[in-house]
């Protein structure tokens, strides 16, 4: 803990830090017209609200959470699945986990932009019936749960695997399946000790929802571009900025607090 | 804890230190009478005109390598280098880029940029060199090929390219029904078009016909739309090199050059019907 001393120091010299970044940018040569380029009051406010020629960043927002909310759905169910095939055990199963792997392999090797690409401008063009007729943004979520999925199915195979043998066979010497072990002893404890991995790798889903607009959507990134494109100035990302912050901040608050309490949890544990 | 903070002090003063002091991009006032002259000419590289444009440039903008560049845009940036009586060099600026604050590594940028007032508070534009309308693109065995006016167009799905005038011709002129799509590259406009998920791509007039020409088989130029734009050469804001620029502008208009170059790269792109 920190005393009161520590505090005190800690205080000044964040003080002290922020006032020389401050002073830095102030007396840096070009400051005035990186004020007026990124900073310009007027700027700021009709980026985010909007104009007749220019879309509004906050509302093109909407897009981004929409985006995020749907594919996370997705991403928690399929990852979860991938993971579960990989822990199933025997030489019959092995097809089935070689699939689960070859697919973590694939798309969390390949950058996402090029999965958009080839999901948003390959699959209409194939020509079947269902599947080439959808929107684009329907064709970004596909591509952003394809590769999160990835992801995610590996950070749930890592709690899976931390769970110590011996739970399991505590569990089969009980009398419980194969899967019920899985299910009531292994996996409520791998996916509390993987929220905190699980939250971090969803802020960078919502950071990624911009890049959706390859596709031609327009959300807040893209319409922070389009502001800056017609008005020669860049407030507007500046604005988009502070829009994904805004979101990203409290998640990471959240993790925090779930990390202290797991913590707090454990130790208890540990003394009774 | 204070030594530390002081490494912090010493750091952050040095770094203010060692900040960039704006590079004079001509040498202010410099000397004596007239800057336009050949030995006084306001360069960022003494003895050359360095160019900019975005990359890939297309045809008939720009054709060849950024070596020797010829197209419109080409030839029209040589024929002003020739004027100002110096060699030409060609640079990469992609266009996002070329209104950033900050002095730039160049003289001037071509990149069909369109002259607006709002950007003029940015930057720095010669006099316009080239005039050109809006062009609508459609795949032929779509629906959208048979839209005859600019009725029919506004129920169709738009696409356009970010930071093109054409987006905001789309939301202030045609004010389609549906929102239109934003794409990063003609290029990817390009890909959405042929997969159908846009149903006309609105941009210039003589991008539509070259992808027409060149790129995308089986797609339609529906017409062009009488909206002229002017092009002109982007400038850091302040540049005095701008009026040596007009100067050669109003020269090759003077002399019949640009409408040589425009019959020579851009007739075929301009003969298109109007819509109404």
């Amino acid at each position: 803990m920190m005393g009161r001393r520590g505090v005190l120091i800690s205080s000044a010299s964040t003080v002290l830090f922020i006032v020389l970044v401050g002073v830095v940018i102030a007396l840096s040569p070009g400051a005035s017209i990186v004020r007026e380029r990124f900073f310009d009051w007027e700027h700021l406010k009709n980026s985010l609200l909007g104009s007749s020629t220019t879309p509004s960043v906050l509302e093109a927002f909407v897009l981004n959470i929409k985006i995020f909310t749907i594919a996370e759905a997705f991403i928690l169910v399929i990852a979860l699945g991938i993971a579960l095939i990989r822990a199933v055990p025997g030489p019959v199963f092995f097809p089935l986990r070689m699939v689960a792997i070859v697919y973590t392999d694939i798309f969390r090797g390949i950058p996402l932009i090029l999965v958009l690409y080839m999901i948003g401008f390959g699959v209409p063009g194939l020509g079947l019936q269902f599947l080439s007729s959808r929107s684009d943004v329907t064709y970004g979520i596909i591509a952003l749960v394809l590769v999160y999925s990835a992801y995610v199915a590996e950070v749930y195979r890592a709690g899976i695997d931390s769970v110590h043998q011996s739970q399991i066979a505590a569990a089969r010497s009980l009398g419980l399946s194969r899967w019920k072990a899985m299910r009531y002893v292994v996996l409520p404890q791998a996916v509390r000790r993987v929220i905190p991995p699980l939250l971090n790798d969803f802020i960078g889903l919502q950071k990624d929802t911009a890049l959706v607009s390859v596709l031609g959507s327009v959300e807040a990134a893209r319409a922070a571009q389009i502001y800056a494109a017609e008005q020669f100035n860049y407030a507007s990302y500046v604005v988009a900025a502070v829009l994904f912050v805004l979101i990203t901040i409290p998640l990471a608050r959240f993790t925090d607090h779930l990390i202290v309490r797991d913590r707090n949890r454990r130790q208890a544990g540990a003394t009774t | 804890m204070k030594r530390m903070s002081l490494i912090v002090a010493a750091c952050l003063l040095v770094l203010a230190a060692c900040a960039e002091e704006p590079k004079p991009n001509a040498a202010a006032g410099g000397g004596s009478g007239d800057t336009c002259a050949e030995g006084n000419l306001p360069l960022y590289e003494d003895g050359v005109l360095t160019v900019a444009t975005d990359r890939p440039a297309y045809e008939p903008w720009f054709k060849g390598s950024p070596k020797d560049y010829s197209g419109f845009e080409g030839d029209f940036a040589a024929g002003v280098a020739d004027r100002l009586g110096v060699p030409i060099k060609w640079v990469v600026e992609p266009f996002n880029k070329s209104y950033a604050p900050g002095s730039k590594d160049y003289d001037f940028d071509v990149n069909q940029v369109t002259i607006t007032p709002e950007r003029s508070q940015a930057v720095d534009f010669s006099d316009p060199y080239f005039e050109n309308n809006q062009g609508f693109l459609v795949m032929e065995d779509s629906p959208a090929a048979s839209a005859a006016t600019v009725e029919d167009i506004k129920g169709l799905q738009l696409g356009a390219q970010v930071g093109t005038t054409a987006l905001a011709f789309i939301n202030t002129v045609l004010q389609p029904d549906k929102d239109p799509k934003v794409f990063d590259t003609t290029n990817d406009a390009k890909s959405a078009l042929e997969a159908g998920t846009i149903d006309v791509f609105v941009t210039d007039l003589v991008t539509t016909v070259y992808l027409r020409d060149f790129e995308i088989k089986g797609s339609k130029v529906l017409g062009q739309y009488p909206k002229p734009e002017n092009f002109g050469a982007l400038f850091e804001k302040g540049n005095p090199l701008v009026e040596c620029v007009n100067s050669a502008i109003q020269e090759m208009k003077d002399d019949g050059t640009l409408q040589d170059l425009q019959d020579e790269w851009l007739k075929q792109y301009l003969k298109i019907p109007t819509f109404q």
